[in-house]
């Protein structure tokens, strides 16, 4: 094993406890009540804080207007956008500064009321604003958020083989943990799913199609919600509240339509091996994934990049519920519910660092006994064409 | 107000307009580098091989293969809310490029297509210029 760096940890973590805010917050408001309380985790204060990581999706000019906002002045400000995985390259960008010496304490904030303001992310339409060259040549089809992600399920079938049965394992298991966590199960009451309780492979497979292959039980849902992270340096991380996360390795990557490439290969298999490599660790050292659960197949195709099983043979390793906390084969994934089954305003990207430190830390509502390291991957844009892969390696002492 | 009308490219787009003009006599044109013979597509003004930048229009036949597929079978768009269940598929063109588009000549889209099956360009006409949709060869 290589000589694993040890230099930046998230010292505070904070998940926005509403799913649906019914417009009484607004997003800015969620950031900075969440960093707040992330801060109080950490035994720190805004003084503390010299470094921003922003995705503006709070608001345009993110740069200043952030740092106005929570009132602070920090010597290191970064406004990387890339959809839900931004918060993957944040956490990357914040461990690089610090290990540089540029920064101590790094603030990374999300907030969004995509539920209140009825967004319909998954099956909306393009238009509105400039379109980009590539858009251009799409915006007469029709396309729909999750008829991207069955185009890459429905390749995925035709190449390997894998079965909605197979898919449905990822819904089934993100929902067992979901019973399990007393706020997703609060907010599948407030965005009024009609049956709250653990599925069966049947549950999902027999669930309304929405995009062929992909079924409702496939998808993730639309709540609001925000959070925070804090990442500091070692100093400061050892005299924080609670025990430090450290971050091992990171990696980032993006990939588009190609002439004659493959749908079912994601940038993921660009970004981990950067990660994998940086951590000194393999993919089946891994007790925790929590894995950007967009939709069931996001999940599968992102398992196989990250390197827990050979392309094309997902569907057989996921099979009898191999992914829930409680099996020794695991890992263990999405174990606050995921995007499926607990959190998801639109840019997951953060809540996969939050359980995943909650989980080395000993903090979940479906504990993984003894954790030591987990894999936080978000995915931004879609899986199917244009996207970016975040890959954060996590350690504890 | 969105209107049910189909959304259509802009002409006035910087780097494919140009292929959206040649639609007019529904012509399918991509691009390919004279130096290096990459395929260039979706179009625009480089080289994605080489760094001449020397790119010729060429004409494809509008012959291809089904990449992949999916049927929509829920939107909230004016126009596809009006069209659902419609098939929405990449298409590997014979030449080399992969176009996103709609399947069409199909009853049930969800059984009667597969993934590798031929298809051919069936032009969708409107006023200023016309859409590659295709259909089962
Ligand atoms: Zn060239």
């Amino acid at each position: 094993m290589s000589a694993q760096s040890r230099s930046a940890a998230i010292v505070g973590i904070h998940e926005y406890p509403s799913r649906d805010v019914e417009g009484r917050v607004t997003p800015l408001q969620i950031k900075a009540e969440s960093a707040a309380r992330a801060l109080d985790d950490a035994g720190l204060t805004w003084r503390d804080v010299d470094a921003i990581y922003d995705a503006g999706e709070a608001g345009p000019m993110s740069g200043f207007m952030i740092s106005e906002y929570f009132g602070l002045k920090p010597n290191v400000i970064d406004t990387t956008n890339v959809g839900g995985s931004s918060y993957e390259y944040h956490a990357a960008h914040a461990a690089r500064d610090i290990a540089a010496g540029k920064a101590k304490v790094a603030l990374l904030t999300y907030g969004s009321t995509a539920h209140s303001n009825m967004a319909r992310i998954g099956v909306g339409g393009r238009g509105g604003a400039a379109l980009s060259p590539g858009d251009n040549m799409e915006i007469f089809t029709g396309m729909t958020l999750v008829a991207n992600y069955a185009m890459v399920a429905r390749r995925h079938m035709h190449q390997y083989g894998t079965t909605s049965e197979q898919l449905a394992e990822i819904s089934t298991a993100t929902r067992y943990h979901a019973m399990r966590n007393p706020q997703a199960v609060q907010a599948m009451k407030d965005l009024e799913f009609l049956d709250i309780r653990e599925t069966t492979i049947a549950d999902v497979v027999n669930s309304r199609m929405i995009a062929d292959p992909l079924h409702l039980l496939e998808c993730c849902m639309i709540s609001d919600g925000g959070g925070a992270v804090v990442i500091a340096a070692p100093d400061v991380a050892r005299n924080c509240r609670k025990q430090p996360v450290w971050i091992l390795g990171s990696g980032e990557a993006t990939k588009y339509p190609e002439n004659g490439g493959d749908i079912t290969t994601s940038a993921a298999a660009q970004s981990a091996p950067q990660a994998f490599g940086q951590a000194g660790i393999r993919p089946a050292e891994i007790d925790i994934a929590m894995i950007y659960d967009s939709f069931s197949i996001t999940v599968l195709t992102l398992l196989e990049d990250l390197g827990f099983c050979p392309k094309g043979e997902g569907g057989r390793w996921v099979e009898g519920g191999r992914l829930r906390f409680d099996r020794k084969d695991g890992p263990a994934l999405n174990t606050d519910g995921g995007g499926l089954s607990s959190n998801h305003p639109g840019m997951r990207g953060i809540f996969l660092l939050i359980e995943a430190a909650r989980q080395l830390r000993g903090e979940s509502t479906s504990q993984v006994a003894g954790a030591r390291l987990a894999v936080a991957h978000g995915n931004g844009g879609m899986l199917g064409s244009r996207h970016c892969a975040g890959t954060i390696i996590l350690g504890r002492d | 107000m969105a209107d049910a009308n189909r959304p259509l490219p802009s002409l006035n787009e910087a780097d494919t307009g140009a292929f959206w003009e040649a639609t007019r006599d529904k012509v399918l044109r991509y691009q390919k580098c004279d130096d290096c013979g990459t395929v260039v597509f979706h179009p625009r003004r480089h080289c994605t091989g080489c760094t001449s930048g020397n790119l010729s229009w060429h004409t494809a036949s509008g012959k291809g293969t089904l990449y992949t597929f999916s049927v929509v079978r829920q939107s909230y768009h004016p126009f596809f809310r009006g069209k659902v269940p419609y098939a929405i598929a990449w298409v590997d063109l014979d030449e080399g490029p992969r176009l996103l588009t709609n399947i069409t000549g199909v009853t049930d889209p969800a059984t009667e297509l597969t993934c590798g099956q031929r298809v051919t360009v069936d032009w969708e006409e409107h006023e200023e210029l016309n859409i590659p949709l295709f259909r089962p060869a």
